[in-house]
């Protein structure tokens, strides 16, 4: 009994190709090796595919399943493909199997009996790529509505504005002319119609499939309460056009009296088809594209892309990494939009359960500065463009222009160095203080935060949340420590956890991490000062300007404010490489955050919905994409 | 747009002298714009990106109350303006018709930013509505991919300018100063694709000679219509040249009334420049009526 025990744990270390090599000798019939040039992983045979996800997850401890996606393989193989990335919370590398199938008629069972955060990337699929999952529960579309025509990410199927497979497009260079979009369309705007459109008899049923994936209609149904008395379960609309909903996102709820009975998330109102504009763009083009994701923290977004790209890069011959100084101030430009991020976060949940605005006004001043110098190093506010494949767009200016006070002063000239000593050492720790000061021993926000919108461990892993909403749940699982990039493995500080699960914890683990993140820039300050006048790019000169990227995928992944950012990219070119990505698809914890929420919200009353949406930390440009 | 006391209380009007400097006096328009310009508030509705920028804008550093924006309604009946922040997306701009057809008169339209003003980097994305206007009414658009508080400042402002050269007496101007009652924007459907309900006899008159034409529709293949365009382009073209050397005269396009397109355009902008100055001069000529009645 020991024995097993020992053997089982055994497994559950095993590295990652042995872990492949468990698999090939206890399922080969079910497993073959993804042998393509540049690929990793292996490839499951469909029908099999739930038994050895549960190997993957029970066996082996592969509890965490990060990324779920679809790739269609027109012209390549012509077949479509889910991808999965599995991870241990322990930490350590990915797992990566996939599952081939036919396009004309795409199935894959569904995994959502074994990973519950399944659940909205097979939706995605089948919304995209028109792949049906069998056994999913309520697989309908989740970005684009019921009703629309086709299925948009497939190759082969064209927006009304399509001009070429890819850029640069032949009509603006090196020609180059001006036309508009509209210009080419029939109807003079972005859609198209199908031949068989009837336009006398014209259906909007888009809401009511919404209304009915909840499995009530739109009906209000009678229920009979505890004390036998005959009531009504409602259906209460929130969104998309809600103040705390954090954009245009959208629950409906059903409730029995205040008490939430079920919540069913409503998304895609913001959907504006990032990954089918990236497979066109280079992969240059992509990066200002990525600072439209999550735009509170777009230094953090280019992070993960120019990560994802240049593990691409290295497969090829010439590819240099990045310089020191390079690295020391991505993080460094990652960190502070952490602040942003969490300082963003906790004011708009605060509004959220009732200190309306107030506690925002104060931390929109440190994000005022921190925004000044993003404009002086990178040109941009909010979108900066940043960060190139191999370096970045420049190095820090000799001196910034910023202000001290926010209100009643003149714009004042400042040494950057200086002005990020002071920021970093005295005037950020002063506003966490005065934060913590004021709010974390407040007795309303206990009263409101504690016990509220619990999220168990294993559940948190199950749903495939991240970030603080899984540090708040218990699980130490930070990509940062568990699967390092950059510099820091040679940086100081700790993975922020709270155990109980609640909005509270989830405020503790963001102020515990704002704290770290100053330590972490505390740290990077020196390493700035020792590397002064060393290049940010690896060769001296910047990189080209359009690269070529060699065949094969990669899967980028960083820690950003609001969790995992991952991103899935497919080069598929000839020998020579592509310029422009096959596959570009942003694993958004925004997006993913959102599953547990209908699991979460259970049993509370409605004003504790939106400090529980709150707590999560979403923004919209990231979840619907 | 300050009044000026002194300005004002040069009447005709016989003003105690107890009350002078109490009283101002001004034209019904004016006051009534005076108004409105200063209370101008901003329905609480973001977007994407921009609205980010937007609540910078209203928090403290540059405070956007200071000109009268004061607050942000989360309702659409208690708002003025209408900042469409960020991308609208067909499956939102629904929700945006709505809202906007629940805001009481007078409203206003504020795009703020690329998508909002023309689609902007996502204008080519399937789910993408290419600017608010193909759908409402803009009434300023502030460039930017986010505009930063400055601009949309800016902006703001310069509605408040087009506000005080509204006037109440005249229709024209604004639609809801005239006669009976404003009709509702018709909300889009979602069909197959995003579908404007006032285009539908358009849309049914593109469709049936597309697909007359050469079965164009459906195929979702633009590239064949571009093929189409090129063939009649080349067709005129080779016309052309067999023609030889173009006499322009010939080229010029006589419409039933006698003139030619151009000309009749020219006629028009003139008509409504002389309309224009006419208008000025009628204000000029108020003016200096008020200031002399004294």
């Amino acid at each position: 009994m020991e024995n097993l025990a020992a053997a089982e744990q055994s497994v559950e270390r095993l590295s990652i190709d042995d872990s492949i090599e468990y698999l090939k000798a206890n399922h080969s019939q079910a497993i073959k090796l993804d042998d393509r040039d540049g690929y990793e992983g292996v490839i499951v045979d469909s029908d099999m595919l739930v038994d050895i996800a549960r190997v993957i997850r029970d066996e082996l401890g592969f509890d965490y399943l990060s990324s779920a996606t679809a790739v269609d393989y027109l012209g390549e193989g012509d077949h479509m493909e889910m991808v999965y990335h599995a991870y241990r919370s322990s930490g350590g590398g990915a797992l990566v199997f996939k599952a081939q199938t036919d396009r004309e008629a795409a199935e894959i069972p569904s995994l959502v009996s074994v990973w519950r955060g399944a659940d909205f990337q097979e939706r995605e699929a089948w919304d995209l790529y028109g792949i049906r999952f069998p056994g999913h529960p309520n697989l309908t579309r989740i970005l684009m509505w019921e009703g629309f025509e086709g299925h948009p990410m497939r190759k082969d199927w064209r927006e009304a504005y399509y001009e070429e497979e890819q850029k640069p497009f032949d009509s603006r260079w090196p020609g180059g002319h001006v036309h508009r979009a509209e210009e080419k369309n029939v109807f003079g705007k972005n859609v198209s119609y199908p031949p068989d459109i009837d336009l006398n008899r014209l259906m909007d049923t888009s809401e009511e499939a919404v209304y009915q994936s909840l499995g009530l209609g739109v009906d209000i149904e009678r229920i009979m309460d505890k004390d036998g008395f005959e009531t009504n379960e409602l259906v209460v609309n929130m969104g998309p056009h809600h103040p705390s909903t954090h954009g245009v996102f959208r629950m409906l709820l059903t409730v029995d009296g205040e008490t939430v009975t079920s919540l069913e998330p409503v998304m895609g109102y913001l959907h504006r088809n990032h990954e089918k504009i990236g497979e066109r763009n280079t992969y240059l083009h992509n990066i200002p594209f990525t600072d439209r994701l999550d735009y509170i923290s777009s230094m953090g977004n280019n992070h993960g892309y120019v990560l994802a790209v240049e593990q691409l890069m290295s497969l090829g011959r010439k590819y240099n990494p990045p310089t020191y100084r390079c690295e020391a101030l991505r993080v460094m430009m990652v960190e502070l939009s952490r602040i942003v991020n969490h300082l963003w976060a906790i004011g708009f949940w605060l509004n959220d359960i009732g200190a309306f605005f107030t506690p925002v006004l104060y931390f929109i001043q440190e994000r005022e500065r921190i925004l000044d110098f993003f404009e002086a190093v990178a040109g941009s506010r909010m979108m900066c463009n940043y960060m190139r494949f191999g370096g970045l767009f420049g190095d820090l200016p000799e001196r910034i222009k910023s202000v001290s006070n926010l209100t009643n002063d003149r714009v004042r000239d400042y040494n950057t160095m200086q002005f990020l000593t002071e920021m970093i050492n005295e005037r950020i720790p002063r506003t966490i203080d005065e934060l913590e000061v004021l709010l974390t021993q407040n007795e309303i926000l206990i009263e409101r935060s504690m016990g509220v919108g619990i999220l168990s461990a294993e559940d948190a892993l199950n749903f495939s949340a991240a970030g603080p909403l899984l540090r708040g749940s218990g699980v130490a699982y930070d990509i940062r420590r568990a699967d390092p990039y950059s510099i820091y493995p040679e940086l100081d500080f700790d993975v922020a956890v709270e155990e109980e699960g609640d909005m509270y914890a989830r405020y503790r683990v963001r102020v515990t991490e704002l704290r770290e993140s100053v330590r972490i820039l505390k740290q990077i300050l020196p390493r700035l000062e020792s590397t002064q006048g060393e290049s940010i790019w690896a060769d001296g000169k910047p990189g080209a300007y359009a690269p070529r990227v060699p065949h094969g995928e990669s899967y980028g992944r960083v820690e950003n404010g609001k969790g995992e950012l991952g991103y899935y990219i497919v080069s598929a070119g000839g020998r020579g490489g592509s310029s422009n990505p096959w596959r570009y698809h942003v694993r958004a914890p925004s997006f993913i955050n959102l599953t547990p929420l209908g699991h979460m919200s259970k049993g509370h009353k409605v004003a504790d919905i939106v400090g529980i949406l709150g707590s999560i930390d979403i923004v919209l440009g990231e979840t619907d994409r | 747009m300050d009044l000026n006391l002194q300005e004002v209380n040069a009447t005709e009007f016989p003003v105690p002298v107890e009350l002078e400097n109490n009283i101002a006096i001004t034209s019904l328009s004016q006051l009534y714009n005076w108004g409105r310009r200063n209370s101008m508030w901003p329905m609480l509705f973001g977007l994407a990106c921009c609205a980010i920028e937007m609540i910078a804008t209203a928090s403290s550093r540059f405070d956007f109350s200071r000109f009268g924006f004061e607050v942000m309604r989360a309702t659409p009946r208690q708002a003025d303006l209408m900042i469409v922040s960020g991308t609208v997306t067909k499956k939102m701009v629904v929700p945006i018709v709505r809202l906007y057809n629940q805001m009481p008169e007078p409203k206003y339209v504020l795009a703020m930013g690329a998508c909002a003003s023309g689609g902007g980097p996502f204008k080519e994305g399937y789910n993408v509505v290419s600017g608010m206007d193909k759908y409402l009414p803009v009434d300023v658009y502030v460039p930017g991919c986010p505009p930063t508080p400055q601009a949309l400042l800016y902006g703001m402002i310069a509605l408040q300018r087009k506000i005080d050269g509204q006037s109440i007496a005249n229709g024209d101007d604004v639609p809801w100063y005239g006669e009976g009652p404003a009709e509702p924007t018709p909300v889009p459907v979602l069909g197959p694709d995003i579908i404007d309900p006032r285009q539908m006899d358009m849309i049914r008159r593109q469709a049936e000679s597309a697909a007359s034409e050469m079965d164009l529709l459906g195929q979702r293949e633009l590239p064949a219509l571009t093929q189409l365009v090129a063939a009649k382009v080349e067709t005129a073209q080779a016309a052309v040249a067999e023609a030889g050397p173009v006499d322009e005269d010939a080229l010029s396009v006589v419409l039933p009334t006698g003139g030619t397109p151009w000309a009749e355009a020219e006629d028009i902008r003139e008509k409504r420049r002389l309309r224009a100055l006419a208008r000025k001069a009628l204000r000029a000529t108020r003016r200096t009526a008020q200031t002399e009645g004294e």
